[in-house]
């Protein structure tokens, strides 16, 4: 069994990263807080999560200081989820002109 | 080519980088994640199956509220707080976001000080960690209770459409779910780690290994997971 090393790192890392997250938080809500709508908010909510979801997997889970091995086998499957949500959305699609062709009677 | 074979096997091989490496790793015919203990690879493989739980029913939310042909309650007004005399949207899910964010931070630390063997800040740090998780799940419950009183059920609110509430009460359920089950297993850690049962390697409860630091970052692997959903349902549930 080969000696295992564990994760150190400066502290000093750690506390930038919180306070990049916490200002990512206050801009997303700063997003609805200023009532952004239509393509400009969901761009800005969507970059602000990435960013944050990034920063938590690859500094405060050590993601970036692993093996490609590991980070592989593990990113790559949750970025096949594109394509669940790429299904779904087309499924979505596809319910919501059927109900518009079945049921807007009841509706108008 | 230029890899030549090596001759000298009494020490292990120096492990490669790059792709190269990912092949040799894979196909070394041991283990596949080098430098990790086994815990930590079980964890991050664990976490895996999670983010496709929860994966499922945010998409699953995605297909209800994109093919409802009624309009869908805004999120803003619906988790919106009566403080200092007037309506602030979202208020409590923005402070409830931020104290997750701090126990993660909390948490990282904890592991720093693990690793130092620093017996005292890691204790501290872990309770700190379980102190902000009960925080947060207490802030959720609040906020179920808000909502409950105002009519939101499962089946239907009187906001808009139905789906609403099952998508609400299945989500952060869940999550608030993994949150509480996180702070048990923080108390845990916390314990392990004051007892001294971490510095004398005293076998384990479940498995019998021998204890060892590395169990504090295995617990944070999922104490920051729980944090890391916390982001996508914010954003995709509450902001969208």
């Amino acid at each position: 069994m080969a000696h295992v090393e564990g994760q150190q790192h400066p502290i000093g890392i750690y506390l930038k990263i919180w306070g990049l997250l916490f200002v990512l938080s206050a801009a997303s809500y700063m997003v609805d807080y200023f009532h952004f709508q239509g393509y400009l908010r969901w761009f800005l909510i969507i970059v602000f999560m990435l960013l944050k979801a990034g920063l938590i997997v690859a500094v405060f889970m050590h993601m970036m200081w692993e093996r490609l091995a590991l980070m592989y086998a593990i990113t790559i499957p949750t970025v096949l989820l594109m394509v669940l949500v790429g299904i779904g959305a087309l499924e979505a699609d596809y319910t919501f002109f059927t109900r518009g062709v079945f049921f807007v009677k009841e509706l108008l | 080519m230029t890899q030549a074979n090596p001759t000298n096997t009494a020490q292990a091989l120096p492990l490669q980088d790059g792709v190269q490496g990912i092949v040799a790793d894979w196909s070394s015919d041991q283990r596949a994640f080098k430098n990790v203990p086994w815990g930590k690879a079980m964890m991050w493989i664990f976490l895996l199956s999670d983010t496709f739980i929860f994966s499922s029913f945010l998409i699953s939310y995605m297909t209800v509220r994109m093919s409802t042909t009624v309009p869908w309650p805004n999120p803003s007004e619906v988790f919106a707080l009566h403080l200092f005399g007037k309506d602030i949207p979202l208020i409590l899910i923005a402070i409830m976001t931020f104290v997750l964010i701090s126990s993660s931070g909390t948490m990282a630390m904890a592991v720093k000080f693990g690793y130092e063997k620093n017996k005292k800040m890691t204790f501290i740090l872990l309770l700190i960690t379980a102190a902000l998780g009960a925080t947060f799940v207490g802030m959720q419950a609040f906020e179920w209770t808000k909502l409950i009183s105002e009519g939101v059920r499962p089946w239907g609110n009187p906001m808009g459409a139905a789906q609403f509430g099952s998508a609400f009460f299945m989500i952060t359920g869940f999550h608030g779910t993994h949150v509480s089950i996180g702070v048990i297993f923080l108390i845990i850690v916390a314990v392990k780690v004051y007892r001294g049962d971490l510095d004398h390697e005293r076998p384990g409860f479940l498995t019998g290994r021998k204890g060892n630091y590395e169990i504090v970052e295995t617990m944070g692997l999922y104490w920051h997971f729980v944090d890391l959903v916390w982001v996508f349902i914010f954003a995709l549930f509450y902001l969208w």
